[in-house]
């Protein structure tokens, strides 16, 4: 082991910082310098880019189909915002998490830790909609747990959900598997989630023209696979740290460069809006509704075609494309015609949005 | 909301982009002096399409940049004490001084709170009496009407319990430090639109014609960058120096005249260091008498304040326009946005955050 592979020492006195959270570049240290090395036992230096870190885990098939599991917490902070809930943003970001993986979800857990206080009628109204949206999702609550902590020991309530689900036979996406000549597809506007919850949170009057985007995704997903079968190589929803850290990781761990174009990227105007007063720059903000899709150039039209059939992928667009050199970057032709690098998002921007 | 896509049309920009070539004969150099209009210059990748040689030259208008490091320790020794609500924008919690940062105190256990609007801050101490809550109030022309009736709504209020640490500072005075150095290479600026549009642009134009340089208010949307470009190059061709206006939808001659009132009233000019510049006259804004008793400088006792800028950080040379952050020996290794050695590589608005964020390495020096 050469000194640049060693684990970077912890210094005395470090502490947790929220940007850890943010799911951008600081998150991936704390996974790659301290949580992986530690689980593991052993250097997990170098562990992200030879393993691709998937949101959800395929287990290996005994029988049938493949099976697939992920596991989500939930803090967002209001319990309640426009478009929807803890409560049911619990139920489709984890689903969404097991359909990436090319699976259909089956089956849910859940785990509410409550703090002491919370009234009892906010609860209710939480775990109504969390039973509303796994219905709708066509997914069944089978087991759970609840704590109750005391007062100032959790805010309101955090839930963590498991999501198991099988494997469309055919499938089989990673985001190592993004090929040069793929296209990239993009189901929907991005920006939505996190600008409205940070709308609502600060009461800084969007709230009325966004809603999040949180909705399942494992039909689109279903139509994504009919339409391109094994031409699929990626699905990602690209929630914390937006669509360019998503892109970032995909470029990563599949050792290939992404273009992309930003006149083609959606953004609704309410969201461009509120990311100019904010100075947020709208590729590093959370999304709950919609995946990117990197398909073998022969099948683009034909998934394209089919994804905007499906409620939640009306407004699918090609947004790039990806190249074989330089390896691991995401670059953007700009609006006046310009190239520039995408970087993940480097640290905090806003924590408790999911 | 029309005005994301009038100012962000890629066939407009290819248009300005071809008037820009049949125009420029020199390889002019051009100093934006907003920090935003840097941010766009460089995510939009503008700069790299300029014909005829054309510099643009990176100004010190980032008012995260230029807080003096004094401020900001004092700033981190007011919020580490107990019973301190510390609020701020979200741009200063980042900012290194000489020992830590505002995220870090917050991590640590200190009330750090970043808000959109210093009226945020005063809310919080009408809700809770209890807590002293104090304002970071720093920024250019455009956030002192904002910080100027912030106390002034305190004032009415009756509010014991609420201060800012104040640390304004002025664009003109700045433009003509910067023009006074024997060394400057600036041939034209492009001066910040919302600067101008608080206080118009009268204050700009004896600068114009006494160091005989155009200056042209201009906006911070693609399309407004390229017209402002246009319009100072079409100036430097035409052996003019007047004050001109691109950012029309915004500023007017004389600005906005209640916020200039605002700011004459809680506010005085005085002398001011900026970080990375130095002292320059007549370049800030100080509580008038009248205010004084909301100053957090004076109502908390911190002790003395020693400083130490790192010693490989060129955020002096950077904020001056003298070299590019691809010119520092830290630049994207040592210095990244998660471990900043100095305010450009922190700020929404600092020159390295923006060359870092659209991924600029170092090039061939340019001539």
């Amino acid at each position: 082991m050469t000194a640049l592979e060693c684990p970077l020492p912890i210094e005395e006195g470090e502490v947790v910082l929220l940007g850890h959270g943010a799911g951008g570049r600081l998150s991936a240290e704390l996974l790659e310098d301290l949580l992986l090395p530690a689980i593991s036992g052993s250097s997990g230096r170098g562990l992200i880019g030879r393993v691709p870190l998937e949101d959800a885990a395929v287990l290996p098939a005994t029988g049938g189909a493949e099976l697939v599991v992920s596991t989500d917490s939930f803090v967002v902070s209001p319990l309640f915002f426009p478009g929807g809930d803890i409560g049911s943003l619990s139920v489709h970001g984890t689903i969404n998490d097991v359909a990436m993986m090319g699976a259909m979800p089956t089956a849910l857990t859940v785990s509410l830790i409550i703090e002491e206080g919370l009234p009892l009628a906010t609860l209710e109204r939480v775990a109504r909609s969390l039973g509303e949206a796994a219905r709708a999702a066509g997914v069944a609550v089978v087991t759970g747990d609840t704590k109750v902590v005391n007062r100032g020991a959790a805010d309101q309530l955090f839930i963590t959900t498991t999501g198991l689900g099988t494997r469309l036979p055919g499938t089989r996406t990673s985001a190592a598997y993004a090929a040069p000549g793929d296209v990239v597809l993009l189901s929907g506007p991005i920006g939505l989630h996190g600008t409205t919850v940070l709308s609502t949170r600060e009461g800084l009057g969007f709230e009325s023209d966004i809603a999040t985007d949180s909705r399942p995704l494992h039909h689109l997903v279903r139509a994504i696979a009919k339409a391109g079968g094994s031409a699929v190589h990626v699905l990602r929803d690209p929630t914390r740290g937006g669509l360019a850290t998503t892109l970032n990781e995909i470029a990563r761990d599949s050792a290939v460069t992404v273009e992309i174009d930003e006149a083609a990227i959606p953004v609704p105007e309410a969201v461009a809006a509120a990311c100019d007063l904010l100075g947020l720059d709208v590729l590093h903000v959370a999304n709950e509704g919609c995946l990117v899709a990197f398909v073998a150039a022969d099948k683009a039209e034909d998934v394209l075609t089919a994804m905007r059939a499906v409620p939640g992928g009306e407004g699918a667009v090609r947004i790039g494309h990806v190249a074989d050199w330089p390896a691991g970057r995401v670059v953007m032709r700009t609006l006046v015609g310009a190239h520039r690098v995408v970087d993940m998002l480097a640290g905090e921007q806003l924590p408790r949005i999911c | 909301m029309k005005y994301l896509d009038e100012y962000r049309d890629p066939a407009l920009a290819r248009k300005l982009l071809a008037e820009l070539t049949a125009t420029a004969t020199e390889p002019w150099r051009i100093m934006e002096v907003c920090g935003g209009q840097t941010h766009t210059l460089v995510r939009q990748g503008i700069d790299d399409l300029l014909p005829a040689g054309i510099r643009m030259i990176h100004g010190p208008g980032c008012p995260v940049c230029v807080t003096p490091l004094e401020v900001l320790d004092r700033a981190h020794a007011i919020a580490a004490l107990p019973g301190v609500v510390f609020t701020s924008f979200g741009d200063m919690l980042r900012v290194p001084g000489s020992h830590t940062d505002l995220l870090a105190l917050r991590a640590r256990g200190a009330d750090v709170r970043p808000v959109y609007s210093p009226m945020d801050a005063v809310r919080i101490a009408v809700a809770e009496p209890a807590e002293q809550v104090v304002f970071l109030a720093v920024g250019f022309e455009t956030t002192a009407p904002a910080n100027a009736l912030a106390v002034q709504q305190a004032d009415r209020l009756g509010l014991d319990n609420f201060s800012v640490l104040v640390s304004h500072v002025l664009v003109p005075p700045a433009i003509t430090t910067l023009l006074e150095d024997p060394d400057c290479e600036v041939q034209a600026f492009l001066a910040a639109g919302h600067v101008c549009a608080v206080m118009g642009w009268r204050a700009y134009e004896p600068i114009a014609a006494k160091y005989q340089v155009p200056i042209v208010v201009t906006g911070f949307e693609p399309l407004d960058l390229l017209e402002g470009i246009l319009m100072a190059v079409r100036q430097l061709e035409d052996s003019r120096a007047e004050v001109e206006n691109q950012y029309v939808r915004a500023v007017r001659r004389d600005g906005n005249t209640d916020a200039q009132h605002a700011i004459e009233t809680v506010f005085r000019i005085a002398d001011r260091p900026w970080r990375g510049l130095g002292p320059i006259p007549d370049s800030g804004l100080v509580l008038a008498p009248d205010f004084a008793r909301f100053d957090a400088a004076t109502r908390f006792e911190v002790g003395g304040i020693t400083t130490a800028e790192h010693p490989e950080c060129i955020a002096g040379e950077i904020l001056t326009g003298a070299k590019l952050p691809t010119d520092c020996t830290a630049y994207g290794t040592r210095c990244t946005p998660r471990n900043p050695l100095g305010a450009p590589m922190v700020s929404g608005e600092g020159t390295c955050a923006a060359f870092y964020a659209a991924g600029r390495v170092p090039r061939k020096v340019e001539a």
